[in-house]
């Protein structure tokens, strides 16, 4: 249409289905490294302990599964000390859950500043995951703690592996898992407040059927299948693999992990941008 | 030719489903999908009324905003009055992005940047800086920008002092003062402004106006400007849009604009009176309205019943202004032969060819006394009416209330004297 020419923007009831956006993320870049700031500094403020609690929770979860699973229940832990085996397990899980439910309710969390300001509304739950991601570094320090110890004064074998090089890769398709999946769920409990409590009881069973409790050897072969197409299942058997040498590095499973999470990150924001033009009016 | 049209709105509207959504939602959304899969119109598109608040509807959505159609030229300032709920905020939210249209659309050159409430996103934890970068940000800019104007913007507030306290320990108005400067060196090609002026002391409002008025004379940037404030609509737009239950009801010239919004207003109460039976203001030729222009000459009629039982009485009026304290009076007892008759019924005129109140909003009491001073009634709050600043003088000055309650025809001179020896 040559009468649309000159406009700079254009306002319409629908856009376009696969309008991504990315140009308009891309200028407000600065805006998501200041949420990411302003989170971290405003988590902290007058907590006594600070960032302790970064070291509490996986310590304390570790522990349990040590002592639930590891002694009680006697799950293999496929030959590694079994402090070091779940602490892999949960500091991995740890960030995709977070950045998952912290993501999930973005409108309704948000609802207050998104109602009086227009940016894009993706740079909220990129901004969490990035702030999970510093959480994810602290928790990552206290695993190479354990990691040291058990090396110098329990004579563990295993080690880190030179694959360990692709070790960020495996951090990038994490993030696009939790966040694909946090983009779709605040899209869609926008609407329907009900899947809020889905998600944390959700994200709690998902659990079982990842391998953080369990290696994936000690899994029968008729049920594997159901495992592997949890796609964290890829992602966590190679953390492992990475730093403990244990478990399987299959580039089949991380493919598959990485185009998933791909795919579900490119779907998220579809429907994520569609469900920001109105979601005031639902919120 | 159509290249000084900043911001052109065809045909917008915006449905909003009353009550408490959430229930028969799915259903709702199931039947607009069924329509659509047959390739017809959304159902729910066809049904809604128009948003009159006070009138119960019957149906469950409402259109907030009805067929909206204007343009605004690049340097121009929109005023947009209309009552609460006339579909103000709901236009300036879709012109925001913040939420989107029903039906319609907006076309417009330029970045768009909107001030519907100052200090969003502000957080208590953060100092004062970095305040300034975070808001900035959300508002648009990029940090480059930021850090370059940083210093304006701090000076601007006049917050200097508190720049790297956390936000949490400033007063409400400072808050207001570093939000406001920031956002006022957003510097977008269209602007939209929402009742930021509204808050803050009067030196601050005097700053914030004066940067509006910059802003579109000096940078020839668009503004749309929502306000209650009659005084500040006339002083600052070109232009103004009247919305009346979401519907266009006048876009043209601002005194005509500001005069037909405020003679629309709500009916006032019913008169409570023993003896009085109507008020009503009409302009000198007889025509009832309660909005005149400063100078603009008008009569009040009142029509009385009952009175013929008194004997040597005067009926009176006082013009209050909005802080009840009376302005001036006027009665039959300040105009020849003009007491009681003493007829069943009697209208009394009071005529007044000019007056010289200031812009601002007032009511009428009436008072009813014997001539020898005991009171028979005093009708308080009997009308209301408003006077619209216009530019008597033709020097682009619009009074309002901080000049005082009356304003004077004179006349200013300025001569130079020699030192005497």
């Amino acid at each position: 249409m040559t009468e649309d020419s000159g406009w700079d923007i254009i306002i319409e009831p629908k856009s376009k289905i696969f309008d991504l956006k990315i140009r308009e993320l891309i200028r407000y870049k600065d805006l998501l490294f200041l949420f990411v700031r302003r989170d971290l500094v405003a988590q902290y403020k007058q907590t006594i302990l600070g960032p302790l609690w970064y070291f509490i929770q996986p310590v304390l979860t570790t522990l349990t599964y040590t002592l639930i699973f590891g002694n009680i229940a006697g799950l293999s832990t496929d030959g590694l000390p079994k402090m070091l085996f779940y602490m892999a397990g949960v500091t991995c899980w740890r960030y995709f859950a977070d950045s998952l439910i912290k993501t999930s309710d973005t409108f309704t969390k948000n609802a207050q500043i998104f109602g009086k300001v227009y940016f894009p509304r993706a740079i909220v739950p990129m901004s969490v995951t990035i702030t999970n991601l510093v959480t994810f570094g602290i928790q990552l320090l206290l695993f190479f703690g354990f990691y040291g110890y058990y090396k110098t004064f329990q004579n563990f074998q295993g080690g880190i592996q030179l694959e360990v090089v692709f070790f960020p890769v495996l951090v990038i398709i994490m993030m696009f898992l939790g966040l694909g999946v946090g983009l779709m769920l605040s899209a869609l409990t926008t609407k329907y407040r009900d899947l809020k409590f889905l998600v944390t009881f959700g994200v709690q069973l998902l659990m079982y059927s990842t391998p953080v409790i369990y290696p994936l050897s000690s899994i029968p072969e008729k049920y594997k299948i159901f495992i592997l197409a949890n796609p964290m299942t890829g992602i966590i058997e190679t953390f492992r693999f990475m730093f403990l040498g244990t478990g399987e590095l299959n580039y089949g499973y991380l493919g598959y992990s990485a185009l998933f999470s791909f795919s579900l990150f490119v779907v998220g924001l579809i429907v994520f941008n569609r469900t920001e033009k109105n979601f005031m009016d639902t919120v | 030719m159509k290249s000084d049209v900043a911001i052109k709105v065809e045909g917008l509207s915006k449905q909003y489903r009353l009550g408490v959504v959430g229930t028969g939602t799915i259903s709702h959304d199931l039947n607009r999908w069924w329509a659509q899969l047959r390739g017809k119109e959304d159902p729910y598109l066809k049904i809604g009324e128009t948003n009159d608040r006070s009138q119960k509807g019957t149906s469950d959505y409402v259109w907030s905003l009805k067929d909206i159609d204007f343009e605004v030229k690049q340097g121009e300032v929109l005023g947009v009055i209309g009552k609460n709920g006339a579909g103000k905020s709901t236009l300036l939210k879709i012109l925001s992005k913040v939420t989107g249209p029903t039906t319609g659309r907006i076309m417009a050159k330029g970045r768009i940047g909107a001030l519907l409430e100052v200090g969003t996103g502000f957080h208590p934890e953060l100092t004062g800086r970095e305040n300034v970068f975070l808001n900035g940000a959300i508002l648009g800019m990029t940090k480059m920008e930021i850090k370059s104007k940083l210093d304006e913007i701090i000076d601007f507030s006049g917050c200097e002092r508190y720049i790297d306290t956390p936000a949490k320990r400033y007063s409400s108005g400072m808050t207001v003062r570093l939000a406001f400067a920031v956002a006022a060196f957003l510097e977008p090609e269209i602007l939209i402004v929402d009742e930021v002026l509204a808050v803050g002391d009067a030196e601050f409002q005097k700053k914030a106006i004066g940067k509006m008025q910059d802003v579109s004379k000096g940078e020839g940037r668009t503004v749309l400007f929502v306000s209650h404030n009659m005084g500040a609509v006339e002083s600052l737009c070109t232009k103004c849009l009247v919305l009346k239950n979401g519907q266009n009801s006048f876009l043209g010239d601002v005194p005509e604009g500001v005069k037909h919004y405020l003679s629309n207003k709500e009916s006032k109460k019913d008169l409570v009176s023993r003896y009085v039976e109507k008020i009503s203001l009409t302009s000198l030729n007889g025509v009832a309205q309660d909005a005149f222009f400063m100078g603009e000459g008008f009569n009040i009629e009142i029509l009385v019943h009952g009175l013929d039982v008194f004997q040597g009485i005067h009926v009176g009026v006082f013009i209050m202004d909005t802080l009840n304290q009376k302005v001036t009076s006027f009665s039959t007892a300040m105009s020849k032969g003009s007491s009681s008759k003493h007829f069943e019924r009697e209208l009394i005129t009071f005529s007044f060819p000019n007056q010289n109140l200031i812009p601002s909003s007032y009511v009428i009491d009436i008072s009813i006394s014997y001539k020898s001073g005991g009171r028979i009634e005093y009708v308080a709050d009997a009308l209301s009416f408003d006077i619209i600043a216009s530019d008597i003088y033709g020097t682009g000055s619009y009074l309002n209330t901080h000049f005082g309650k009356f304003f004077l025809n004179g006349l200013a001179k300025v001569i130079e004297v020699p030192q005497e020896v």
